[in-house]
């Protein structure tokens, strides 16, 4: 692979926007393509995701920036499995010459408009679980996270130790909307939301836009940023996966997620692996889904991620996560992923969705 | 107090008819054998598209579960706190359902069904077998 990202820019992440999805996605992506050094003239693909049509799809925000005609352009009806997903199609587009630059983003007023935390979604799993007040994704994750945390011998401790480990990353990240002192004894004194889960186990929902600029490696070393080199990627749903976003009942294993599915072929096709890696960035709508993928991901032993983490050996969601800096559905955490390839890290690995479908991206300084 | 009332499709008619008759009726594959949920139309294991329907006994244990104790959708704030789990009956498929009391089940406990009769419709609940 051949590619790189060049580029990123966001809004600002706010709890109100009072802005249009339109207006916020074609700043980020201004911001973006400038942060690149390129001009919009220079942009021939655009590649962005939704969930129940809570966006503007990739041609409203061409026109609206405006840019060169489109080569390469990709809306998926995917939530936070896609941003890693969508970097690796735009840089296997970029490899082909289907596209010279792809501008990934996404969009939302996640916290004024439409909030995925309360949304019905559409498919044939609903019946099961509405009329039953099993209607939210903080349950189905939180379902997950109990039995995880009873097989692989762990607890709040474990969960909390997240939540404390990134609220300290999130103090120094102007980005951040959660940004209060948090230590362990708070967060334990924390009342459920929803059994296993307290307030800090979960992310923040906010409005705003952010996104990446992909183009060769070639062109991009001569770019005002260093390179910073998709060295591979890899989308995964893992067998049985579902009716639905909401649905696992015909999956086998809940302390298993994607990652462990896509982990072999993500490091064999970058050539590294778990021991490679300097900083991760895993993707955190709740805190549980950082331990199942540092240890689906092998990056420590099973059942010892809450004890990894504490260690404090791998830096890991540097911008406090979506715990702390909001929760832009993971574009954001492949963005701070090029900020710390750029910036602190040579080998990166960043991660895309919490179950049983999601992608999932290594990042390494050009060399 | 079931504010939201199931939409049956076609493949999941037997299932709301049967709860309407206190029966649970699943679905078991003809070729591989093996019990499936929710309703399809194939086998999830082999992909034959022939089955047929038969009753399950109504016994299972805790595979995993989640206590609401704050609002998770105004639909249901007069029944916090509540507790869904993910039940594996003992022919081999998991279900949805809430467990009375609320947080009385531990992942591993034997459940047994119960039948709750609502307007529209009856709902599969679950208790801890003592």
């Amino acid at each position: 692979m051949t590619a790189a990202i060049a580029g990123i820019g966001a809004t600002a992440y706010t709890r109100d926007s009072g802005r249009s999805v339109l207006d916020q996605a074609a700043e980020a992506v201004a911001t973006a393509i400038a942060d690149a050094g390129l001009t919009p003239g220079d942009i021939d693909g655009m590649a962005s995701f939704m969930l129940n049509n809570d966006s503007v799809p990739c041609v409203a925000v061409a026109g609206a920036v405006p840019m060169s005609p489109l080569r390469f352009c990709l809306d998926l009806q995917l939530g936070g499995q896609a941003p890693c997903h969508l970097v690796w199609q735009a840089a296997q587009a970029v490899d082909r010459g289907d596209a010279r630059a792809v501008v990934v983003f996404r969009a939302l007023n996640g916290r004024s408009g439409p909030r995925v935390g309360a949304m019905r979604f559409a498919g044939m799993g609903g019946q099961y679980r509405y009329p039953i007040g099993y209607g939210a994704y903080l349950m189905y994750v939180a379902m997950w996270a109990q039995r995880f945390l009873a097989e692989t011998g762990q607890g709040a401790e474990d969960l909390g130790a997240v939540a404390v480990a990134q609220r300290a990353h999130a103090q120094g990240n102007e980005r951040a909307v959660r940004r209060q002192p948090l230590d362990l004894a708070t967060y334990l004194a924390e009342p459920f939301v929803v059994d296993p889960f307290r307030r800090s186990d979960c992310t923040v929902e906010v409005d705003g836009a952010c996104a990446v600029v992909v183009t060769s490696l070639e062109r991009a070393r001569d770019l005002p940023h260093s390179p910073v080199a998709v060295a591979s990627g890899c989308y995964r749903a893992g067998p049985r996966p579902g009716l639905d976003i909401g649905d696992h009942l015909l999956w086998d294993d809940y302390t298993r997620n994607y990652t462990s599915w896509l982990r072999e072929e993500l490091f064999a096709r970058a050539g590294l692996c778990p021991g490679d890696v300097q900083v991760a960035e895993i993707y955190d709508c709740f805190t549980s889904t950082v331990l199942i993928g540092l240890e689906g991901l092998g990056l420590c032993e099973r059942g010892g991620s809450g004890a990894f983490v504490r260690a404090g050996t791998l830096p890991f969601n540097t911008n406090g996560g979506l715990l702390g800096e909001g929760y832009l559905h993971g574009m954001n955490t492949v963005a701070e992923a090029v900020r710390q390839v750029r910036d602190a890290h040579e080998v990166a690995v960043v991660t895309s969705g919490a179950l049983m479908d999601g992608s999932a991206l290594v990042l390494t300084r050009d060399r | 107090m079931m504010a939201i009332a199931p939409e049956p499709d076609i493949e999941s008619a037997p299932w709301w008819d049967g709860l309407r008759a206190h029966r649970i009726v699943l679905q078991r594959c003809d070729d591989c054998g093996r019990a499936r949920f929710p309703p399809m139309p194939t086998c999830p294991y082999c992909g034959s598209r022939a089955a047929a329907h038969f009753d399950a006994r109504g016994s299972g244990t805790v595979y995993s579960y989640v206590t609401a104790h704050q609002r998770v959708s105004p639909d249901y704030d007069g029944d916090l706190p509540y507790t869904v789990a993910t039940i594996e009956l003992d022919e081999g498929v998991r279900v949805l359902a809430r467990i009375d009391p609320a947080a009385s089940a531990s992942i591993g406990d034997a459940v047994g069904a119960t039948f709750v009769d609502h307007d529209e419709w009856t709902e599969l609940r679950f208790r801890v077998v003592p």
